[in-house]
């Protein structure tokens, strides 16, 4: 059963070019799709207009964005916001500026606690003392009286993924949570989200532009190309029998270990302007 | 790292403690004005006209900093006109920043239509030079306390207006604002919450800076005799009579002067060292 439901999602800039061609995608209950595609391919666009975020510019022409059963564009604008607010939350890709600056760790993550789930402020103090040391913080005690400032990007970070499980959501939109970190933090990182999503069993929709991270931590994806899903696949099929040319080029251009020469593989101009010609009749069939 | 951060703060404190303290006796000097000053402010005593101050000959003693050519004493006068001063850049100050930051916040907040509105009124308010606007309202609203704070609103407020828009802007692009508003809060909650504490230091600052402008804007008008009642003192006036008495008695234009530059000077540095102080990265 699917918990995230995305029928034929168009967003675009009023008046303007086209952001997503008609998306459609599946997240089923506590699994992980992988949404994978280029810098500017509209990964972050689908997380942002199914949480409502998306910039002002922006109108969204869909036939259905189905959340937790409810369609959330059938509701009005207080009670969608309510809607998922209650039952999804989001992994920012930077830590830096996801995090007030000017008001305490403690605060920021209990307040999510006293709005979504009505509890008083001094269980949702305890409960996120336990969600700290669920993300491997240590002394939680010390890091709610600090300041966003005073700690790492990766300690932001584990911040972030603990408040957005704090109020038990079943659904996490993960917006390339670890491309602001280096490496090494990247792969703790990872490996608390996973370990956090298992424990938890929240749907996760998890955007990225790294094909290896997506081996490791989905069990769907879709890829993306100029807004429009060229791919759908489950993970193991993806790898192992790419179907579209986009897929098989991007899994060509991923680096690997057994490569002699160490160069790497380009994607080829006849792919781009395969798929470029694709999204343009797509864009001529939608016209009709 | 510790030793970087140290040298970064010592600066501030020392300003802070400065101009802090400078304002501070200005205060306690403005508030209890008619127990310290030794003389009264109006007496005029013709035969004690343009004496010296104190250290230098033919001081007549108990006149601290000399007389005008009226004979009135320059210390108690200048002691007088602080108060004038300093309800002035209290109120006027203060009620610019709220009127000018609401509206800023707004505009930079919620953007479309009020926005719109909110910056065209406030380009064609700039449009208007300052300080002829403000005479001309004195000149319609009448002489007095009231006018005079009128007047520093009604000119000032598009300088708060602008700043904050452009400051509410840029906060509210960051990941902070759109996590609060996905967690079901409303728009107004929002901006209270996650824009303003990120503004307030500049509003903090600017409101200092606002209450140094509304000393001098309160200067020109004395000085312009467009302040309250001509027989109050006040350091506009007292530069003006001043002015033209400087050769033979140079102290009558000097001290107020001095006053005037140091006051607005410990308010504009204060709002720098505030800003600082309450900046959550900086600090």
């Amino acid at each position: 059963m699917s918990f995230l439901s995305i029928r034929n999602l168009n967003v675009r800039v009023r008046k303007g070019p086209m952001i997503l061609r008609a998306v459609s995608l599946d997240v089923a209950v506590g699994q992980v799709h992988g949404l994978v595609g280029e810098s500017g391919a509209g990964k972050s666009m689908i997380g942002k207009a199914v949480m409502g975020t998306l910039p002002r510019a922006m109108e969204v022409i869909s036939d259905q964005v189905l959340l937790d059963g409810v369609d959330l564009l059938d509701l009005p604008a207080a009670d969608r916001r309510k809607k998922i607010g209650a039952t999804a939350a989001l992994i920012p890709q930077d830590p830096l500026t996801a995090l007030n600056p000017s008001k305490r760790i403690g605060p920021q993550i209990t307040r999510r606690l006293v709005d979504i789930l009505g509890w008083t402020r001094a269980d949702a103090s305890a409960r996120a003392l336990e969600l700290l040391a669920e993300v491997h913080i240590p002394d939680p005690g010390r890091v709610m009286r600090s300041y966003p400032h005073e700690l790492s990007g990766g300690m932001r970070q584990r911040i972030l993924i603990a408040s957005a499980f704090a109020a038990e959501p079943k659904m996490i939109i993960a917006d390339e949570p670890t491309t602001a970190l280096d490496v090494t933090v990247q792969k703790q990182i990872l490996r608390l989200m996973a370990e956090m999503q298992a424990r938890h069993g929240t749907a996760l929709l998890f955007v990225t532009h790294d094909l290896g991270v997506v081996s490791k931590v989905c069990d769907t994806l879709s890829v993306l190309y100029a807004g429009k899903v060229v791919e759908e696949a489950r993970m193991l099929r993806f790898f192992t029998r790419p179907i579209h040319a986009y897929s098989r080029a991007l899994l060509a251009a991923t680096p690997t270990y057994t490569n002699p020469d160490g160069s790497l593989t380009p994607i080829s101009d006849a792919v781009i302007a395969a798929v470029e010609e694709e999204v343009r009749l797509h864009d001529v069939r939608a016209r009709l | 790292m510790r030793d970087a951060r140290r040298a970064v703060r010592r600066p501030i404190g020392l300003r802070l403690w400065l101009s802090g303290g400078c304002l501070t006796l200005l205060f306690l000097a403005a508030l209890f004005a008619p127990i310290i000053a030794p003389k009264d402010p109006l007496m005029q005593d013709l035969f004690l006209g343009r004496m010296p101050p104190f250290w230098m000959d033919g001081a007549e003693p108990g006149y601290l900093l000399g007389t005008d050519s009226l004979g009135r004493d320059v210390f108690s006068r200048i002691l007088y006109g602080a108060r004038l001063a300093l309800i002035v850049a209290l109120v006027a100050g203060t009620l610019t920043c709220l009127i000018g930051a609401t509206l800023g916040l707004l505009a930079g907040y919620y953007r479309g239509w009020t926005d719109r509105v909110i910056s065209r009124f406030v380009d064609i308010w700039m449009a208007f030079p300052p300080v002829l606007f403000a005479i001309l309202l004195i000149a319609v609203l009448g002489p007095g306390l009231l006018s005079i704070i009128i007047a520093i609103v009604v000119i000032d407020w598009t300088r708060f207006a602008r700043v904050i828009r452009a400051e509410a802007m840029s906060q509210s692009a960051m990941d902070y604002v759109a996590s609060a508003q996905v967690a079901g809060r409303t728009r107004f909650s929002t901006m209270l919450t996650e824009i303003l504490p990120n503004v307030l230091p500049t509003i903090v600052a600017l409101l200092t800076l606002e209450m140094g402008i509304a000393v001098i804007v309160e200067a020109i008008l004395s000085f312009v005799n467009l302040s309250i009642s001509t027989d109050s003192p006040t350091w506009g006036g007292m530069i003006a009579e001043g002015r033209t008495s400087v050769h033979q008695a140079w102290w009558v234009l000097v001290f107020p002067l001095i006053t005037l530059f140091l006051t607005v000077l410990s308010f504009s540095q204060l709002g720098e060292g505030l800003k600082d102080r309450f900046d959550p990265v900086l600090r």
